[in-house]
């Protein structure tokens, strides 16, 4: 039996979260948030969207300011070492916040929210719990911390990608999702144990102290990697543990769907990179391991089938949602070059890479959402025609295609640039996987195009040719977004600094 | 005043962006007066350009300023990269003799183009939107010395390029423009690779950093041994420059990446034809020039024969392609591979002559075919058709538009007098001269006979003789009593009309001046093509003398 702390001992214990405190704000402040909106909700009456909309809007930005002072502080361990601090996890609080306040402003923008659903209550409640979830996947060090956190995103994201419940594609979407996310998680969680009976540690600082002091099994350390890739590959959504991403994207609602795509897909690189640069020892050469193969060799795998398959089977869709989940397995693929790398101008890239991803992706989407406000459908057929109907949607959708090709001059070319500028800084030795990324983006090319081409160089089916304006806080959104993807494409010093600044983790300097 | 002449057009654009999409004429005029002020600057920079300056290398100590001219170099980007050092990426713009022939070249096939859009009527604001894009693309490839600012350049062209052909194109038009951008994409991300590990070669000898800088690529003595395209690694060297060329053959285009540019020439509108054949092609070769062969000097030595063969085939294979055409459109496309293959069997010579020839048949080329797609557009804008067999006896109803077709032909099968004549000479004289290539040379002296072949014989069946019975024209009389042509659809005059003349006058001039006295061109370029043949082929130089 466990024998009682003494009143020393708790003590101790509470001073010690009580000192942990102070670094822990932003994520306070965000649970009062997410308990705030519930509040609200409930007080409200009436059109309730746009007030709670906002709220969550200024809300998050608001936390802006917490997380800023964050940089002032060393990098730490909080709470017996549950969790850290680090410009690594500062720059993912960012990024999450952000990814929550561009999901919020889809939503605002998406009129299916004002038919579909009867009561928006919890919704932007629940977006801001999943960005608590993801600042916490990127900051969490121990094994229980990280399931947890994931635990609260998957959670989440269960609820919101069917919030159309009268749906069916929506309700199948989050039904989908579950059965997957409930198997992979157990899988990683058995990984977990194993990890767990080798070292009896759960921080992963400790474990890899463990690993390196004590040795391990191979064969067991390999099976253990690949069970945990189970849960981190399906939530960066990588082949081939990817098969709910084409249906949940394709049913959840858009603004649901970009942020799964940008945000979630962030955490779980947030964590992969944190986990198996700190956790997992490896040798300096994939080829190094006694099986021949290490958790190295899987991501290059995993990588390499990631590319290929998203972006040769994104070519026969029909649906933009499901071409654009198709193409995030492929650019799933692209950051894991940039975690192959291992060191840090690869770190570098990957989090400059998820920087334009973020910009793109979502830029991508909320032109989805606005074309499908007005043509209430989201097939490549009735993209026909928009072009001259929408110039500027047109326009500004064709530069973020591009720029998720990978073509100058905008920021996605720089993020594959610093891909594989990182992978030939090794020498010889990446450069094939630097191939068969080029050659899979020239693929990707086809059906990106294939957006454009109906926009542009077919005639819309119905003769109607009234154009059709999206209103004029779009159109500057839209503007802005487009500019703003060519600007960082030609001056990305800022977010390349920002990105390097950012690649300091904690207990890295073990190795 | 390079940057100036680079970004005029994009202003151009900005300015048709701010007029009402219903204001046609106003954007027209626009863009044409950005064109002809291009046009003002590039005969400024001629007129300032020292033909004594060598440019393709620095000078002695890294210096580019005495070797290149008109130098404007700003630090663009300065990456930290932690272990690595730091990405430096600078806006490096400047002209020596390769590139001062592309930049005049550039912008009079421009602003002939613009010309040439006049009869676009649907969406004009977007195709002169797009064009304008594309002539900045394009004067910035020709002038970037930097390796990064080059391909974001080389890549820009490509989106207007897909648009143009797609949305203003023939039937065909959605197969042609994806079919261009996926092939020359193709060619382009491995030119990507190959920049990069050049990148982690190359180091400035002035800051002593990596580099982008073209120049600094240039000379060997710049590399670092054991780097990945250093010269310890031999083999990445040939797979690099192999790579590269194969970037750069699909833009030329070369046997056996050839087939996208039939397909682009046919689909695509006329004005745009003109920009393709007449400036973007010669991107391909310069890059070789630039790039592809002062980078990896003796890769190319070792390759020499090899690209010779693929001149020949090049040459060959198009005209017989060219004579087995029925559409006139498809005959001038072919008929550029085949003149495109001159270009690569002088530079496989890799001596002063054949070299001079290569870049010069490139203006050359770009004048002269300009030329042809125009008077190709001419003819299908009367008849919209351009099946040969549907035309018989034009010269007798359109005699002025027959005489410049007579020129353009005979310039395009090398008469003496005109100025293809020049440029293919001087290829033949550096193919002999030069081992390697010497029996390659016998082989492609066939290629003129085909040229001449196709060439008259289309001109026969097209304006000689009488009109066929199922001629794409009527003959009515008029009330003079005179025979006259009478097209369907076609209300404008019957003969070229002064918007034609205005665009093909000029190429005239030019065609008939360069092949009598072809010094104001040819001078720009001999210094810097010696010291290309030295830097490229010390061997052979030193045979010569």
């Amino acid at each position: 039996m466990f024998e009682l702390p003494s009143g020393a001992e708790i003590q101790s214990i509470i001073a010690i979260l009580k000192s942990g405190l102070g670094f822990f704000i932003p994520e306070i402040y965000l649970s009062i948030l997410f308990m705030g909106l519930i509040i609200l909700d409930l007080v409200l009456k009436g059109r309730k969207n746009a007030i709670l909309g906002w709220t969550t809007l200024l809300g998050l930005g608001g936390s802006f300011y917490f997380i800023a002072q964050q940089h002032a502080m060393q990098a730490r361990e909080l709470f017996f070492g549950m969790y850290v601090l680090d410009e690594y996890a500062i720059f993912f609080k960012y990024f999450f916040v952000a990814s929550g306040m561009f999901a919020v402003v889809a939503t605002l923008a998406d009129r299916k929210f004002e038919t579909e659903v009867k009561s928006i209550g919890e919704y932007y409640a629940l977006v801001v719990a999943m960005v608590i979830g993801m600042v916490m996947m990127a900051a969490a060090s121990d094994l229980l911390m990280i399931f947890l956190a994931m635990e609260l995103v998957s959670l989440t994201a269960y609820i919101l990608s069917g919030y159309f419940k009268r749906d069916a594609r929506s309700s199948e979407a989050a039904l989908k999702y579950l059965v997957y996310g409930a198997v992979s998680s157990g899988l990683m969680l058995y990984g977990f144990s194993l990890i767990y009976g080798m070292t009896a540690e759960t921080n992963i600082l400790k474990i890899s102290m463990a690993l390196a002091d004590h040795g391990y099994d191979p064969l067991v350390m390999i099976l253990a990697t690949l069970l945990i890739m189970a849960g981190f590959g399906y939530k960066i959504g990588a082949f081939p543990f990817h098969f709910w991403s084409p249906d949940v994207y394709e049913g959840a609602p858009t603004p649901i769907t970009a942020y799964l795509s940008v945000a979630s897909k962030a955490a779980g690189f947030a964590l992969l990179l944190r986990f198996f640069y700190i956790a997992v020892p490896h040798g300096f050469s994939p080829y190094e391991d006694i099986l021949g193969i290490d958790w190295l060799s899987l991501l290059v795998i995993m990588s390499v089938t990631s590319m290929i398959y998203g972006n040769v089977v994104a070519i026969w869709q029909k649906n933009v949602k499901r071409l654009l989940a198709y193409s995030s397995i492929a650019h799933a693929g692209y950051l894991l070059l940039g975690v192959i790398v291992m060191d840090e101008i690869g770190t570098q890239a990957v989090l400059f890479y998820l920087l334009s991803y973020f910009l793109m992706n979502y830029a991508a989407f909320y032109v989805v959402v606005l074309i499908s406000n007005r043509t209430g459908s989201e097939t490549l057929d009735d993209y026909r025609g928009l072009g001259s109907k929408m110039p500027l949607a047109g326009a500004a959708l064709t530069v973020f295609l591009i720029s998720l090709v990978g073509l100058p001059p905008t920021v996605g070319f720089i993020g594959k640039l610093m891909i594989f500028s990182a992978l030939l800084s090794k020498g010889s030795l990446y450069i094939w996987l630097a191939l068969i990324g080029v050659l899979t983006s020239v693929i990707s090319l086809y059906y990106y195009m294939l957006i454009p081409l109906n926009m542009f160089l077919r005639e819309s089916l119905e003769p109607n040719e009234k154009s059709l304006n999206p209103g004029f806080l779009a159109q500057l959104m839209m503007a802005v977004l487009m500019i703003l993807t060519i600007w960082f494409g030609l001056f990305f010093e800022p977010l390349s600094e920002f990105a390097r600044y950012s690649s300091s983790m904690f207990g890295l300097s073990l190795y | 005043m390079l940057s100036l002449i680079v970004f005029l057009p994009v202003i151009a654009g900005l300015i048709i962006l701010a007029v009402p999409s219903s204001q046609k004429q106003i954007i027209r005029i626009v863009s044409l007066l950005a064109a002809v002020v291009q046009m003002v600057l590039a005969v400024m920079i001629w007129r300032g350009y020292d033909p004594s300056l060598a440019g393709i290398t620095a000078m002695a100590g890294g210096m580019p300023e005495g070797s290149f001219q008109f130098i404007e170099r700003l630090p663009w980007i300065s990456l930290d990269l932690g272990g690595m050092g730091s990405m430096n990426i600078e806006y490096f713009l400047g002209v020596d003799g390769l590139s001062i022939t592309m930049v005049i070249l550039t912008a009079l096939v421009s602003t002939i183009g613009v010309l040439s859009s006049w009869t676009i009527k649907k969406q004009v604001k977007g195709y002169f939107l797009l064009y304008n894009l594309l002539a900045t693309a394009m004067m910035g490839c020709f002038v970037a010395l930097d390796f990064f600012l080059f391909y974001v350049f080389w890549e820009l062209m490509l989106l207007p390029m897909y648009f143009l052909i797609g949305i203003w194109g023939g039937p065909n038009r959605e197969y042609a423009a994806i079919k261009f951008f996926l092939y020359t994409l193709f060619g382009s991300v491995f030119m990507l690779l190959v920049m990069i590990g050049l990148y982690f070669s190359v180091i400035d000898p002035l800051t002593g950093n990596n580099t982008f800088s073209l120049v600094a690529m240039a000379s060997q003595e710049n590399y670092i041994k054991d780097a990945i395209l250093g010269p310890d690694n031999a083999m990445w060297r040939y797979v690099a420059f192999i790579v590269l060329f194969i970037g750069f053959a699909i833009k030329v285009p070369m046997f056996p990446f050839h087939t996208w540019l039939p397909d682009a020439h046919v689909e695509a509108p006329t004005p745009i034809s003109v920009i393709l054949a007449g400036v973007l092609l010669k991107l391909g070769t310069y890059g070789m020039m630039r790039i592809n062969f002062p980078l990896f000097p003796e890769v190319f030595q070792a390759s020499m024969y090899v690209i010779g063969v693929f001149g020949a085939i090049n040459i060959i294979y198009g005209a017989f392609c060219a004579l087995a055409q029925q559409d006139l459109k498809k005959m001038v496309a072919y008929s550029s591979i085949s003149h495109m293959g001159y270009v690569l069997l002088g530079l496989a010579a890799a001596n002063s002559e054949g070299m001079t020839g290569a870049l010069y048949q490139m203006f050359n080329h770009g004048t002269i075919t300009a030329m042809l797609f125009i008077l190709v557009g001419v003819i299908y804008d009367r008849a919209h058709t351009r099946q040969i067999d549907k035309f018989g006896g034009l010269a007798t109803y359109m005699p002025v538009y027959a005489g410049i077709v007579t020129v353009a032909w005979f310039a395009s099968l090398g008469l003496p007098g005109l100025s293809g004549f020049i440029s293919e000479a001087f290829v033949f004289v550096g193919a002999f001269s030069s081992e390697t290539t010497r029996y390659i040379a016998m082989v492609s002296v066939l290629g003129i006979v085909l040229g001449a072949a196709y060439l008259l014989w289309s001109l026969q069946r097209m304006f000689l003789g009488k009109r066929k019975d199922d001629a794409a024209y009527d003959l009515q009389i008029g009330p003079d009593g005179q025979e006259k042509i009478h097209f369907h659809d076609w209300n404008g005059k019957l003969d070229l009309d002064g918007r034609e003349l205005a665009m093909l006058i000029p190429l005239v001039v030019i065609t008939i001046f360069l092949g009598i006295y072809p010094m104001p061109i040819m001078g720009l370029m001999t210094t810097t093509v010696n010291h290309l043949v030295e830097v490229l082929a010390p061997v052979v130089m030193a045979a010569v003398n």
